[in-house]
């Protein structure tokens, strides 16, 4: 008997079943077609002025900085004076998001690289798919609009999130996820990423940068 | 030959003994035992559905367990359908052929890994060394225990034995190829030391193999949890990604692992939610300019599948966030080695004796105070001194308890059971003692019960058992 049929077999004598039983079949199916919802914090259940508020907080209370724009055209500034303010070089490597894209880079003296990063380039920007206010947290999905060694390679991250799709909770970014990708199906990566790099490896002392970016900036596009 | 093969386990009274006499470790455990358990309360003071999420985590992963043969199933064609491969392995001789087998076909010479407990469980860094590959640890507790030699102290820390001289010591020792007169007073400059040399090997890893800390059923993905972004790096950079699991770890729905990740950062380290949480389905899909071309996941059972339907069964709820031993007074006095094996604490006590047998684990169960702390933190509700219990009793049953205890118990028993020479001798010995101790109302000394009076005190008896004080007041009502 194969390995897998054995380890099945194991598991169905302790639980005295057989694998064929109906209602256990019917139970399972409920569960992964309905995907019920369990305890969603009361937190993250705001108006959406309300939930940037709450994300900022949650982000920042996480070392991550935040600052909101009235536009997608004011990213580039915000973008170059975050690096200019924090002393770095006016570099930034994006993929090929066609949000990114539109943006106004050739305004700024930023220098600009499109791509995967090989791991010599210390800054990035991305688009986030979504957040969740209620811990700060940004979603990100791999592909070659915003490709996931952006997220980890680069000494310093900044993300660009369109409020409007900062949700309160992370139920209803995983809805999200299912109305773009379809029920069951995922991108490849998703990166729920709450705060910069850390490690509290050494004498228990928490260190920001550990191998990930050292900074992470959000930019929040708000156009209400 | 390493403690992963060759558990230190049976000699834990001698390991506690070395650990309450080793300064170094007394420092580091001294952090410990205030830090983490003043961050998880305030978390979870700010949360106020916590309770109802820890109800809800149990009762997922008890209807999982109860379906788990079904949940492995669907998970399994969902894996194959994003085009990842799933092998099942019985034991964790089975798992490392298995591992082993992929690095060959692939001809990997060196191969990162992110934190993984059942990599240590299965030995598997000492099977690849054999194999002529090279593992590199890089979460930065595991590469500094890496360079010790060591197994983790703790499932979540597993450096937090070692003090800030000891690793700078480490760093010293084996990165020879860097300036001898190199600052490494402060924390920060070790951290930036060790993220250099682990990014070179990030980005030169053939294999990268990772944990998982939830594998979901709905859409074939696996999920890493980390702060320090090491195991992103190593799944995303190399060609290959394995993943190394165990059969519990499978969970429902993308629903389902939300209710779990409520409650795991809180418990773990207090925070709302750890840095990166990371979903991963299948390799590299067309048009992606990065992320492994294979993604293999390596599914073991190692004992798991018989402890379902036992009293044990509980264990297997276990989200592995390592807050019943940040809780545990046995644990904060002698740190997570003396417990000889891979899994230290309330939850390694238990799980220990399931994986290498009660005749080598069974001393874990009795390092207990049974003072309930770790069951009343576990996120997961699972009754840890309940299931100590349990194998004391099994331990006692196959006579597996020291003579000395058995007949002492054996003793105690007979006497508890006459009821009026129960009582007539206590009453008997506590007025002999309350009378020697009249004068200090404690003793320094007492034959028999040296292994208390040579750390501290006696307390006298004040005269008067708890029976007839009992009988005496409910009379009065």
């Amino acid at each position: 008997m194969s390995a897998r049929d054995e380890i099945l077999s194991s598991i169905r004598r302790s639980l005295r079943v057989t694998g064929a039983e109906g209602p256990r079949r019917a139970a399972v199916e409920a569960r992964l077609t309905g995907a019920p919802r369990g305890v969603v914090p009361a937190r993250g259940q705001l108006d959406a002025m309300e939930r940037i508020g709450l994300f900022k907080k949650m982000a920042e209370s996480a070392f991550a900085s935040v600052a909101i724009v009235r536009g997608a055209r004011e990213v580039p500034t915000e973008a170059a004076r975050w690096l200019r303010d924090n002393n770095l070089p006016a570099t930034l490597r994006k993929g090929e998001d066609k949000r990114l894209a539109d943006m106004p880079w050739g305004e700024t003296a930023l220098e600009m690289a499109e791509g995967a990063s090989d791991g010599r380039d210390l800054n990035a920007v991305s688009h986030a798919f979504a957040a969740v206010a209620e811990s700060g947290t940004l979603i990100m999905t791999s592909g070659p609009e915003n490709p996931s060694t952006l997220n980890f390679l680069p000494d310093n991250h900044i993300v660009v999130l369109s409020a409007a799709e900062l949700e309160g909770d992370y139920e209803s970014v995983f809805d999200r996820l299912r109305q773009k990708y379809g029920k069951g199906e995922m991108p490849r990566t998703v990166n729920m990423i709450t705060g910069p790099s850390r490690s509290a490896d050494i004498a228990q002392t928490m260190l920001l940068g550990a191998h990930g970016p050292r900074k992470l900036h959000i930019v929040i596009v708000d156009e209400a | 030959m390493s403690v992963h093969a060759n558990p230190t386990t049976p000699h834990f009274k001698d390991n506690a003994h070395k650990a309450l006499h080793d300064p170094q470790l007394q420092e580091a455990m001294g952090k410990l035992r205030v830090g983490f358990t003043a961050a998880r309360q305030i978390a979870v003071s700010k949360l106020p559905e916590f309770e109802a999420l820890r109800d809800s985590a149990r009762d997922i992963k008890n209807h999982t367990l109860a379906h788990l043969d079904l949940y492995l199933e669907a998970y399994e064609k969902k894996v194959t359908a994003s085009g990842g491969h799933v092998h099942f392995a019985r034991t964790a001789e089975e798992a490392r052929n298995v591992i082993l087998d992929i690095c060959a076909k692939r001809g990997a010479k060196t191969v990162t890994k992110g934190k993984s407990m059942i990599s240590e469980e299965i030995a598997l860094n000492d099977a690849m060394e054999k194999a002529g590959i090279t593992p590199v640890e890089t979460d930065l507790g595991e590469y500094i225990i890496q360079l010790r030699g060591e197994i983790p102290s703790h499932i979540i820390g597993p450096a937090v034995h070692l003090t800030k001289d000891q690793v700078e010591g480490d760093f010293r020792r084996v990165h020879t190829h860097l300036p001898k007169d190199r600052d490494l007073t402060e924390p920060t400059q070790l951290l930036t030391e060790a993220r250099g040399i682990l990014r070179e090997k990030f980005l030169a890893a053939d294999i990268g193999i990772t944990g998982a800390n939830f594998l979901v059923a709905e859409t074939g993905t696996s999920i890493i949890v980390t702060n320090e972004g090491n195991g992103d790096l190593t799944q995303i950079l190399p060609k290959c990604h394995i993943v190394v699991a165990s059969l519990e770890k499978i969970t429902p729905t993308l629903e389902d692992v939300s209710q779990l990740l409520r409650v795991l950062a809180r418990s773990a380290t207090g925070q709302e939610m750890s840095v990166y949480t990371t979903l991963s389905t299948g390799p590299r899909r067309p048009g992606d300019v990065d992320g492994p071309e294979e993604y293999h996941v390596v599914l073991l059972d190692n004992g798991r599948s018989s402890m379902i339907g036992t009293d044990f069964q509980h264990m297997l709820r276990c989200i592995r966030c390592g807050a019943c031993m940040n809780h545990c007074p046995v644990y904060h006095a002698v740190g997570g080695h003396a417990y000889g094996w891979v899994y230290p604490g309330p939850m390694g006590a238990v799980l220990t004796p399931s994986l290498i047998g009660v005749e080598k684990g069974g001393q874990l169960p009795n390092a207990s105070t049974f003072c309930g702390r770790c069951e009343s933190v576990c996120p997961m509700r699972i009754p840890l001194p309940g299931m100590m219990r349990h194998w004391r009793e099994r331990e006692f049953e196959r006579h597996l308890t020291p003579s000395a205890a058995r007949y002492g118990l054996g003793l105690w028993a007979w006497v508890a059971k006459r009821p009026k020479l129960y009582r007539f001798g206590t009453r008997i010995v506590m007025h002999v003692m309350g009378y020697y101790a009249r004068k200090t109302g404690k003793f320094f000394a007492m034959p028999f019960a040296s292994g208390w009076t040579d750390w501290r005190d006696l307390p006298a008896p004040q005269g008067k058992t708890f029976q007839s004080e009992w009988k005496k007041r409910r009379g009065t009502k």
